[in-house]
Order: structure tokens, then C-alpha cells, then sequence
């Protein structure tokens, strides 16, 4: 029991029926109905079984393009190379001016300013066909650092324009049981996303789903992080293996299913690490309709945290237009 | 335009190769029965595939002669790995022509491709490939060393899974030892036909297994020939009964897989969404037509409610059409016959009181349908609960307590099968122990695999088919009921008893 003071938050206090306290979380997170893995991994390989083609297929790779966060968190990225995946995000496709942008760029809390800039007139609200400024944040990827850093992290990336911030939970409160620090933390972040005028930048929470090892846990924190106000809930940094996997992702949709039938409010889900190919996308696609609804397909709500996803889905749009494949050279590289 | 109103995904029928007419497989070849022949249709469209041959009390006779002939001169005196090695060979064709296989298999049945595709030809190539293994290790069948083929198996075979059933019943005969005479239902022959080419294309002996068609009259002058030692039979129970009357004094050995009506249990602290996955799997899987569908929803009462909200959004999603296209989860029932039985039985469950309700979904203008349909408020006193539907059709009963759940789970003259949802592994040990089902299975439902045996108690049947008692039931520790005519030279293991008598 750490003693944390807890910051009640709207959403938690009535369904856990008295403050957001290690105790009451656990009683309440503990109380969910488990996960069969077998039986989960088996419905999301029938889902991935579904043959999407022709007009199905061309609205899907269309789509996916739009609900990509294109993303660089290298070490070593550059300004440079953060203008170069601002043209790409911009314009995937030279060769066709039909080909639609993605959602948004995704970068360091540094590269902010640069992509910002860089983005110009294109920078804005996806859901209007322009492009958003994510910026991942809260010592990503371990998240290890004292709350304060977490805060100014996140307080610096909104200050220099970020639309989207996406935080790590702290895995290692999490496993230990402390589920009222992570909370409390989300709740922190949360606040520190507000901007000057009072707007607040969308909060995407990153459950790490390849440290949490079970399924049990990935539904306690997908539960945890949206009592806590999670604008998005997202599987991986992209920094862990496994990353985002379908099972996982359709277990985080069923939880936001649950609680949109609870609250009416819609949560949205963004599979983040290792989806590279357009086939592997769609089956994204599939299990979201499917399960949540297609309403679910805009970039509010679904996101794909993924770089090379990106060439792979050109590729495919390019075979459907013109009957063949043509080579890695026929699409750009940021 | 809506995503999920998937474009048309329909698998090719080219690959097909059908003739206009088909024979009855005797003696390794082809030939014209001398009944009435009988048109075989697709139910999802009621457009005639071939017209098929019926065999005749004649047409059975040569098919039991064949059988017995190559069960004397070949097939009993054939090393056991001799008899494996044609079955692996069966099992390799069955996977090499397995598309083709399934294309035909829910043309002719109305099933869905996915599940032809994924569930019944894989199976069936598993089936082979299990029982090719067995031959040669007879001795470890439980029935001690050397045991006995019986002689020439007569083996009637349901539409629900017309090549899966034949797999189950081919397979262990001939890795036995047995010759065989197979009728699929008259509704589905066509993947028996198939197969009777995978037969040829696998050089079997002449005679080893034999395919002949046509309706009841065939299937009963089968099973009570004089020179028949095994009956295997899978279908209805009033057939079944008749069946066992019929060889009822005589030395044939029978195994019967008759009708189920299984409870399917979930308890509160079951993984909810999984659970109502293996509940549409358990009742909507081949539109309901399996003998061991978990037709009986037993829901602890504290969370009907839920259970029953979340699997009508679930059966909103399912695909009801074209059984060939491959996003299709709901295919064709079978035969019009079927479809008037799951009407009847839907009237009734009504007029008896139960709350009714019904997926939406766009009924195809031809061909055979029924949409996913549920009933609740289902007391154990109606018919619905109580009777076989053999459709996509659920009854929702109520329980509070363990042991009320295992009462009325047993309270059916079936018992083929149960399902059990609990996160409590010691709770579903504890209620598996109580209930009288052949086959019982816990958080999943539906699943089957060679190694494991499948059959029932009660009306449910008896003899198991698969793992070692499905080889066992084809096997004697005894004498075979008519022993082979030469004494073996080249020492075959499995029938000394029999070839040195």
C-alpha cells in the first residue's frame, strides 16, 4: 500500500462506488470476468479470416492510410528527418494526388516544434483532412522517472503544439498492485495536457501490453486507464516485443465496447509496433467493425502506430489501380 | 458505403470437375446401380449438381461380395504398415485435393466454405493420418496382443459432415483390418464420390472400401446383409433403434452415433466474451446441424440478463447466404425436410410459451434458410428443451446452483455432449465428474481431434469412434466372425488369430 492521495476522477468514482484507492480499484478490476486465452485467440483468428476484395478492399486501404500515426522515435532523429516524414505524411503517394493523408505524425517530445513547423497550413484535426502532431511523453518508453518529469515531459510537448500526447503507464506499480499510483498518474498527465486556453490535448495511454504478460492484466489496465479518462487506450511503445498483436487488440475493444454499452462514451483504440503489412491491417479493420462498430473507423477513435505499414498499403493501392506490383522503388521513403 | 456489407469474396467453382452421373463405387470401379436414380441439389440454391445412382438389394449384395472378397484375398492378409501406408497415402490426397473437397462439400451441403474449408476437410485428412498410425501397432488397442479384424464393415453415414463422418468411419476399419461398404446419406453423396476417386487415385485393392448410394431402403438392406460382421451408424435416433433391432441375435458388432440435445453450462464467473463465442459456436456452428450442439443454454440466473444482451448483438454480426462465399457464418440448412422439422419445432417452442427471437437477416430468395433464433423464458417441460431441433436454434434455461445446473443438464434422454464456462478449474472437474455425457468440454465447445474419443450414453448411442477406442470398436480379441480362407505365408501381425484358425 503506497498511501497515494488520490485524485477522484469523473468517470471512476460512481462504478467503483467510492474513491479511486488501491483497495477499491482492485476489488473493482479483480471483479471483471476473466479472459479465456485460448478461446480470445481463437475468435481473433476467425476474424482474421475474413476475405475482404475488390470495392472492400480498396475503401479499407484507403482508410488505414488515414488512421495511421506516422511515427519516428529513433535516437537519433533529427529535424531533418522529422520535415522528411512530415512531406511523406502530407503526401504519401506522389504519383496520385487521390491518395488520402494520414492522421498524424507521432515524434518526441523535442521534435514537436519541428514537425509543427513543418506541417504549416496541413497541421490540424484529422477528422477535417488535416494532420494531427502526436507526441509520446512521461519518460517513454519505461516511464521510469519521478512524476514531476512525467508532468513537465508532457507540459512542454502540449506547449510546443502537440495535439496527442501518448503517455506509459507505470508498468512496474501496475504488476505490483499499486493500481491507485498509476491511476492517479494518468490523472496527473491527464491535467497536464491542458493548454493556456483551457482546451486539452487527447491523452493516448500506452499499456504496454507485452510487459503486462497476461490478458487478465491487458483488461485491468484497458479498464484502468479509461476510468482514469484516457482519450485512447494503445497497446505498445513499439520498443517491447510483442507489440500490438490482434488478440490483445480485440480484447482492449471489447473493454471499450463494455464501456461505451455502460457510459456512451466512445474510448478509442490505437495497436502501436509490428503491423507492417496491408493484409495484416485489414484484419485490424475487420475486427474493430466487427466488434465495436464501423463507426469506429475514423481517426478519433482508431489509430495505427506504425512506419513501414505505410509504403506496404501504397503498394497495394498502387497493384489495385494498375493489376500488378510494382517494386519498393515506386514508393518513397521518409 | 458500409465496410462491414463486405464485398462478394465467392470461392471459385472452377476447380471442380464434376461429372453429370455418378455410379455406385463396387470392386474398385464405377457402375450403374439398379434403382431409380435420384437428382442431388445444392440446398442453398435448389439448382440440381448430378444425379446420382441408387443401389438396390442386388447392387448391395455385389458391394458386400467385393467387400468380402478383398477382405480374403488382400486387405487381411496385408501387413498392418502396409495397410498404414495406403492411409497415409488417402490422408496426402484428401490435403492435395482439399480445396477441391471443400468447394464440393458445401456446394452439395450448404455449409459454409469456411467451415468446409477449415474445419471438416482438415479434419478429415487428420482422421486418416491418426488411424494410418494405428495399423501397425494393433497390439496396443487394449485388447491385448494380436487382435482380431472383424470382417466387412456396413457403415451408414448422416449429411451433417458427409466427408468428415466417412473419415470417421473408414479410417479406423481399414487401419483394422475391415473391408468396408459405406452409404452416405442420399441429401450428400457427393464427397463420398469424391473421395471414391482418391480411393482409385490411391490404387487401393478393388473392394477395400466400397461407396454405394441411394435413400433409407439401401441403407437398410446394408445393414441387415448376412455377410456383414460390423455396423457402424451415425444419424437419428429412431433410425438408430431400428438398427439395433435389426442386428439385434446376430454376431454384428454395432456402434451407433445417434441424436444429442446438450447442455451447454455457463457460470457466472465464466470469461464472459469467450463464452458467448463458444455458445454461437456451439449452437450455430454448421447451422446447428451437430448431433452434439449445445442447444441447451443453461445461464446461472444473476447474469441471464447480460448473457442474453450481448449474444443477441453478437448473432446480429453473423453472415447469413452464399455457403461459397468466404465471409458467409451462416450457410443453407440442408434439405427442405429439415427446414419444415425446425419450422414445426419453432411453432411449438412458441405456443408453448417461449419468448422468441430471431436475427435480422436478408433470407436468400431460393434454396433452404433459417436465421439464428433464440428462445428464452424455455422451462425443461417444453418440447424445445427437450427435443433434437438439429437447426440454428438455442433455448435459454435459468439455473442458481451447481447442482441444479447438473439436474437439469442430465434430465434428457441424450447425451452425447456438455459444455462448461467457469474461471473455477476445480469447479468444472467437479460438475464434468456429474454429468452423464460422452464428451465434455470446458471453456470451448465444438472442438474434435482424432486422438480423442467421441460417442454417448443413453439414447445418445453407444461405442465410441476415435483415439484407441474408435480402433478398438473395429477390433476382436476373439476369433473374427468369419475368419480368413488361407493361412497367412508372409507372417501379417494383426490377423494371425484369424488366418491360423
Amino acid at each position: 500500500m503506497t498511501g497515494t492521495q488520490i485524485v477522484p476522477g469523473e468517470r471512476a468514482i460512481a462504478l467503483l462506488g467510492g474513491e479511486a484507492n488501491d483497495a477499491n480499484l482492485r476489488r473493482y478490476l479483480h471483479g471483471i470476468p476473466g479472459v479465456d486465452a485460448v478461446g480470445l485467440e481463437q475468435r481473433a483468428a476467425g476474424l482474421g479470416t475474413r476475405s475482404i476484395k475488390t470495392t472492400s478492399k480498396a475503401w479499407a486501404l484507403d482508410r488505414i492510410i488515414g488512421l495511421i500515426d506516422l511515427t519516428t522515435l529513433e535516437g537519433a532523429d533529427t529535424p531533418g528527418k522529422v520535415r522528411s516524414l512530415v512531406a511523406k505524411a502530407v503526401t504519401p503517394d506522389p504519383a496520385d494526388p487521390g491518395c488520402p493523408r494520414v492522421a498524424a505524425v507521432c515524434v518526441y517530445g523535442d521534435m514537436v516544434g519541428h514537425a509543427v513547423q513543418a506541417l504549416g497550413s496541413a497541421h490540424g484535426d484529422p477528422d477535417q483532412g488535416k494532420i494531427a502532431v502526436a507526441a509520446v511523453a512521461t519518460a517513454f518508453p519505461s516511464g521510469r522517472a519521478s512524476r514531476s518529469i512525467k508532468l513537465e515531459d508532457t507540459a512542454d510537448a502540449v506547449a510546443a503544439g502537440a495535439d496527442e500526447i501518448d503517455m506509459v503507464i507505470d508498468r512496474g506499480a501496475f504488476l505490483a498492485g499499486r493500481y491507485g499510483q498509476v491511476y492517479d498518474e494518468i490523472i496527473a498527465v491527464k491535467e497536464a495536457c491542458r493548454r493556456a486556453d483551457g482546451t486539452s490535448a487527447h491523452l493516448k495511454i500506452i499499456l504496454e501490453t507485452g510487459e503486462l504478460n497476461t490478458y487478465d492484466n491487458v483488461r485491468r489496465a484497458s479498464w484502468l486507464g479509461i476510468l482514469a479518462g484516457g482519450d485512447f487506450i494503445k497497446t505498445s511503445t513499439g520498443k517491447v516485443a510483442p507489440a500490438a498483436t490482434l488478440p490483445v487488440t480485440l480484447l482492449m475493444l471489447e473493454v471499450v465496447r463494455d464501456w461505451h454499452r455502460l457510459s456512451g462514451e466512445k474510448v478509442g483504440v490505437k495497436p502501436a509496433g509490428g503491423i507492417r503489412a496491408s493484409k495484416d491491417a485489414i484484419k485490424y479493420l475487420v475486427t474493430v467493425a466487427e466488434t465495436v462498430g464501423e463507426e469506429w473507423l475514423t481517426p478519433h477513435l482508431f489509430r495505427f502506430g506504425a512506419s513501414s505499414l505505410l509504403n506496404d498499403v501504397l503498394m497495394q493501392r498502387q497493384k489495385m489501380t494498375t493489376g500488378h506490383y510494382a517494386g519498393p522503388d515506386y514508393v518513397t521513403i521518409d | 458505403m458500409s465496410f462491414l456489407e463486405y464485398a462478394p469474396a465467392p470461392e471459385s467453382q472452377a476447380i471442380l470437375n464434376l461429372r453429370s452421373e455418378y455410379g455406385l463405387f463396387i470392386d474398385g470401379e464405377f457402375r450403374e446401380g439398379h434403382g431409380t436414380p435420384f437428382a442431388s441439389i445444392s440446398p442453398a440454391t435448389e439448382k440440381h449438381i448430378a444425379t446420382i445412382s441408387t443401389a438396390d438389394a442386388a447392387d448391395v449384395d455385389a458391394a458386400v461380395a467385393a467387400a468380402r472378397r478383398a477382405y480374403d484375398r488382400t486387405w487381411s492378409r496385408m501387413s498392418g504398415a502396409d495397410r498404414g501406408k495406403y492411409l497415409f497415402r488417402i490422408a496426402r490426397l484428401v490435403q492435395e485435393r482439399s480445396r477441391e473437397l471443400a468447394v464440393a462439400e458445401s456446394l452439395d451441403n450448404g455449409k459454409p466454405i469456411k467451415e468446409s474449408r477449415d474445419v471438416d476437410v482438415p479434419l478429415v485428412a487428420a482422421w486418416f493420418f491418426y488411424y494410418a498410425g494405428w495399423a501397425d501397432k494393433l497390439d496396443h488397442a487394449g485388447l491385448g496382443a494380436n487382435p482380431a479384424s472383424l470382417g466387412v464393415a456396413a457403415q451408414v453415414i448422416p449429411w451433417n459432415f458427409p466427408l468428415l463422418m466417412l473419415a470417421w468411419k473408414i479410417a479406423p476399419a481399414l487401419a483394422a483390418g475391415n473391408t468396408v461398404v459405406l452409404k452416405p446419406a442420399e441429401t450428400t453423396s457427393l464427397t463420398a464420390l469424391l473421395f471414391a476417386e482418391i480411393v482409385q487415385q490411391a490404387d487401393l485393392p478393388p473392394g477395400v472400401v466400397n461407396i454405394i448410394t441411394g435413400a433409407g431402403a439401401t441403407g437398410v438392406a446394408l445393414v441387415g446383409h448376412d455377410d456383414v460382421n460390423a455396423v457402424a451408424f451415425t444419424g437419428s435416433t429412431p433410425v438408430g433403434r431400428a438398427i439395433a433391432k435389426s442386428v439385434a441375435g446376430t454376431n454384428k458388432k454395432v456402434t451407433l452415433e445417434l441424436g444429442g440435445k446438450a447442455a451447454n453450462i455457463v457460470f457466472d464467473d465464466a470469461p464472459i466474451d469467450q463464452a458467448i463465442e463458444g455458445i454461437v459456436n456451439g449452437i450455430f456452428f454448421n447451422q446447428g446441424h451437430v448431433c452434439c450442439a449445445g442447444s441447451r443454454l443453461l445461464v446461472q440466473e444473476s447474469i441471464h440478463g447480460e448473457v442474453v444482451d450481448r449474444l443477441k448483438a453478437r448473432l446480429s454480426t453473423l453472415r447469413l447466404g452464399d455457403p461459397l462465399d468466404k465471409n458467409t457464418d451462416i450457410g443453407a440448412i440442408n434439405s427442405s425436410a429439415q427446414l419444415d422439422r425446425i419450422r414445426a419445432l419453432s411453432d411449438i417452442g412458441e405456443a408453448e410459451g417461449a419468448e422468441r427471437w430471431t436475427a435480422e437477416c436478408t433470407i436468400p430468395e431460393n434454396g433452404f434458410w433459417f436465421a439464428p433464433t433464440i428462445f428464452t423464458n424455455v422451462s425443461t417441460s417444453h418440447r424445445i428443451a427437450q427435443e433434437e431441433v438439429f437447426g440454428p436454434v438455442l433455448s435459454v434455461l435459468t439455473f442458481r446452483t451447481p447442482a441444479e445446473a447438473i439436474a437439469k443438464a442430465n434430465n434428457t434422454p441424450f447425451g452425447l455432449s456438455a459444455g462448461i464456462w467457469s474461471d473455477k478449474g476445480s469447479r468444472i472437474l467437479a460438475v464434468a465428474d456429474k454429468l452423464r455425457a460422452g464428451v465434455i468440454w470446458a471453456n470451448t465447445f465444438n472442438r474434435f481431434d482424432p486422438a480423442s474419443p467421441f460417442g454417448g450414453y443413453k439414447e445418445s448411442g453407444y461405442g465410441r469412434e476415435g483415439g484407441r477406442h474408435g480402433i478398438a470398436s473395429y477390433l476382436t480379441s476373439g476369433t473374427p466372425a468369419r475368419p480368413a480362407v488361407a493361412a497367412a505365408v508372409t507372417k501379417p501381425k494383426t490377423v494371425t488369430k484369424g488366418a491360423t484358425k
